[in-house]
């Protein structure tokens, strides 16, 4: 499978945190809950994570958690 | 039910109750899951507490990226169990409500939005494409590629090197353009077997994990029955682009279809 590049991602198999976040801060219906993210929140979330990324070993080592079930 | 000063974390909107939840399985904060009933909708929701999960301390904590980290699984992992009852709508991560009410009522006042949205995903899942640009000089991405321009016209080693050096840089500036066309390829390839799609921005390599900058993320919605067609389509076009190594996740639950603001196809 990984000589094709082609690893799908069985059910329950542990996904990579980084294609988790593009979905749940980026997608979902946005309601007016009591507190609901907006959008420009949500950006300045991504924004600092992005920056935070290389200083925190948790994101990789979970990336690298994924790797080894696909 | 809720001690103190507590909050309803909303996870999704199901038609049908999604009926009892496996013992053990716990939501945000580990506390298992709810439900709540209005205008023939359930909310799928969970009880968390004020000092994590309030308004100050939810700013705060959204920037813990292992707070994130596990929040966002808790998340999704309830929503994917709900998924495998029938389909869910997904809320965006951290939308809260003081009380039952506060949901009841979005229940009521988004109930058309909601069955709208509850229609479009039944029978189907999100599944998701990236493209990564394969190197030239990777021998899983150009077996057997011989580098750009003719051999045996140097005729000393530095012409050579420098005829090599250039060899280098159009083979590689061509792989670069050739892997953002085989991007848009696969995009609109696999666009053909979807009911929607969408493309996400690209992400950081440090952030993907990947050393191969990252040309294509998108995300598609296809009917279950054409799942199987779906992820064969994806290796035959991993087989036949040179310049791209392709991955498919899901099923997931269709967090990237469900926003009444993103529209179809990209944004």
């Amino acid at each position: 499978m990984t000589e094709s590049g082609y690893d799908p991602v069985i059910r329950g198999e542990r996904i990579a945190l980084v294609d988790l976040l593009d979905r749940v801060l980026a997608g979902g219906v946005v309601i007016t809950g009591d507190i609901t993210l907006s959008i420009a929140e949500v950006d300045l979330v991504t924004v600092s994570l992005r920056a935070l990324v290389t200083s925190v070993s948790a994101l990789m080592d979970d990336i690298h958690d994924s790797r080894e079930y696909s | 039910m809720t001690a103190n000063r507590g909050w309803v974390w909303m996870y999704g909107v199901t038609g049908e109750p999604p009926g009892a939840f496996a013992d053990g399985v716990a939501g945000v904060g580990g506390v298992p899951p709810r439900t709540i009933t209005a205008a023939g909708l359930t909310a799928v929701v969970g009880d968390v507490g004020d000092r994590e999960y309030g308004e100050a301390a939810l700013r705060r904590n959204l920037e813990d990226l292992d707070w994130l980290a596990r929040t966002a699984r808790a998340h999704h992992a309830i929503l994917e169990a709900a998924a495998e009852r029938g389909p869910v709508v997904p809320m965006r991560l951290a939308t809260l409500f003081t009380s039952d009410a506060g949901v009841t009522g979005t229940l009521r006042d988004r109930a058309d939005d909601f069955r709208k949205a509850l229609s479009l995903i039944g029978a189907r899942s999100e599944w998701g494409v990236k493209a990564y640009a394969v190197k030239p000089a990777d021998p899983a991405g150009a077996p057997g590629r011989p580098a750009a321009g003719p051999d045996g016209q140097a005729t000393g080693p530095g012409a050579a090197y420098l005829q090599r050096r250039r060899a280098q840089l159009t083979a590689s500036k061509d792989a670069s353009s050739e892997a953002m066309a085989s991007a848009r390829t696969v995009y609109a390839e696999l666009s053909r077997f979807a009911v929607s799609s969408r493309l996400y921005p690209p992400q950081a390599p440090d952030l993907a994990g990947q050393q191969a900058p990252m040309v294509l993320n998108a995300a598609y919605l296809v009917a279950d029955e054409r799942a199987d067609a779906f992820a064969a389509a994806v290796a035959d076009l991993t087989a036949r682009h040179r310049f791209v190594r392709l991955t498919l996740t899901g099923p997931w639950p269709a967090y990237s279809f469900v926003g009444e603001d993103d529209g179809p196809g990209p944004r």
